[in-house]
């Protein structure tokens, strides 16, 4: 069987959220590989979120909230904006390829967009293959 | 009063090392006279830096024989975890003494890369080394005394928790001794110990909480720059001067020694029980401080930071959550 990658997805409530029910209620098609967490702001993605997810077995995560100036809580998008530019450059020191996470803004009325965004980050997790991090992270 | 101190069975007290440096049995050495008082209490069995005694030794004792062991060094080859399991079995109480024991500490950075990457460092391309040979360490050697053994040298720098079931933790690099003696003393005059698992000698707020230094509330950081780039005045924030300190991130109870002596803190105490990743922690604390919103400043900004990873887990990789690097 073809692997199927699994994504945690942590979507803030005002916009992207919104975005990917604006998805489901127009019967847009997309891959389900996805696992949406809503959260009331991206700026309320602690890195720890992020880890974990990766730590027990996601192969991918992708984080989402409104566009640079929408931010329902003014600068919520631009902590996380700093924050993921940092801990994107740790991820890959620990040898986590880029690719597994990723930060898209997604507005309220961008459904289209937000099937796309999870079409594509599922078809290049599928390239990359399943992730090896929750395995190598077990203690013999 | 005399005759009731004499009834008292004197506690029996081991410390060992795994892969540590040293510092920490001599951080134990430092109580100084100190040292008296804890002998008054206390009989030395085992403590491979100060006494001749031998493995079997202790294989001898029975089991629980031991009242406590102060456990300090990682877990990165057999032997290191053979005494593990030994003093487990030997001892009551099993402390995790020390960042190394506690998280992984300095050796835990041998996470990065794996046995063999450090093989070829050490015993091929390191400057100082000529072995065309291609000479490795074995495990067993035939010599005319009789066979001697190596133990084997793991994949994976492991905290002494991941190996055995550990009581408590005093965490340090080393710990600073005051913390020692007032563990000690709790333990040798029976007061009642706080739950099992619960690290000793630490604080349980951060750093930041209480440091000396001056801070306001407006922290921004335009710039990152290593203590050298900075004409440090002596009382502002390390962060707020653009200089990492792990402040945030960190116990407190170390005394500020680097503080004082005019060094960011670098992590040794690990983090405040209310933060389960010390990196996480400061990517956030970090990202917040970052004064810039424009994706291309920001990451200027960003990339200023040499080395996140080693330096949110110089001391804490192994006990992290992502403990090793994906090779
Ligand atoms: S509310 Fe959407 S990013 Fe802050």
């Amino acid at each position: 069987m073809e692997f199927q990658p699994t994504i945690i997805s942590f979507l803030c409530n005002w916009c992207s959220y919104t975005g990917a029910d604006l998805a489901g209620t127009s019967r847009m098609k997309y891959a389900p590989n996805i696992r949406i967490i809503r959260i009331m702001c991206s700026g309320r993605v602690d890195p720890t979120f992020v880890l974990k997810s990766f730590r027990e077995g996601a192969d991918g995560v992708l984080i989402c909230g409104c566009h640079p100036g929408d931010c329902h809580y003014h600068e919520g998008n631009y902590k996380c904006l700093r924050r993921f530019k940092l801990l994107h450059k740790y991820i890959q020191q620990m040898g986590i390829h880029k690719d597994r996470l990723r930060l898209e803004w997604i507005s309220a009325s961008e459904g289209r967009q937000f099937a796309d965004l999870v079409d594509n980050m599922t078809e290049r997790l599928m390239e990359l293959g399943p992730s090896p991090i929750k395995e190598i992270m077990e203690i013999a | 009063m005399e005759n009731s101190e004499k009834k008292k069975p004197k506690l029996k007290m081991a410390v060992y090392w795994g892969a540590a440096c040293g510092g920490c049995c001599v951080s134990v050495l430092d109580v100084h006279e100190k040292l008296f008082d804890i002998t008054e209490l206390a009989d030395l069995v085992f403590w491979p830096i100060a006494l001749d005694v031998k493995y079997d030794d202790v294989r001898a004792m029975p089991n629980g024989y031991i009242d406590v062991t102060l456990f300090n060094g990682a877990i990165r080859n057999s032997e290191n975890q053979y005494m593990a399991m030994l003093l487990r079995e030997k001892s009551k109480i099993l402390v995790a003494y020390g960042s190394c024991a506690h998280l992984g500490g300095i050796p835990g950075l041998a996470n990065f890369t794996n046995r063999d990457g450090i093989f070829e460092r050490v015993y091929d391309t390191s400057e100082s080394t000529v072995n065309p040979e291609k000479t490795r360490p074995q495990l067993k050697t035939q010599v005319p005394e009789g066979e001697l053994h190596l133990p084997y040298f793991f994949d994976d720098v492991l905290a002494l928790d991941q190996v055995v079931c550990v009581d408590y933790y005093v965490p340090g690099c080393p710990p600073q001794t005051e913390r020692l003696v007032e563990v000690f003393m709790a333990i040798a005059t029976g007061a009642t110990l706080p739950s099992k698992k619960t690290v000793l000698g630490a604080w349980d707020k951060t750093q930041c909480d209480e440091c000396i230094r001056t801070k306001t509330d407006k922290k921004t950081i335009k710039e990152f720059r290593r203590p050298y780039e900075i004409e440090d005045d002596g009382e502002t924030c390390f962060l707020e001067q653009g200089v990492i300190c792990m402040g945030p991130a960190t116990r407190g109870g170390c005394g500020y020694r680097c503080i004082k002596g005019n060094a960011p803190c670098k992590g040794c105490y690990g983090p405040s029980p209310d933060i389960s990743d010390p990196g996480a922690k400061m990517i956030s604390s970090i990202g917040t401080m970052i004064d810039s919103n424009d994706p291309v400043e920001i990451s200027e900004i960003v990339d200023q930071v040499a080395d996140p990873a080693g330096t949110f887990y110089r001391f804490s990789l192994p006990g992290s959550i992502i403990r090793r690097k994906i090779l």
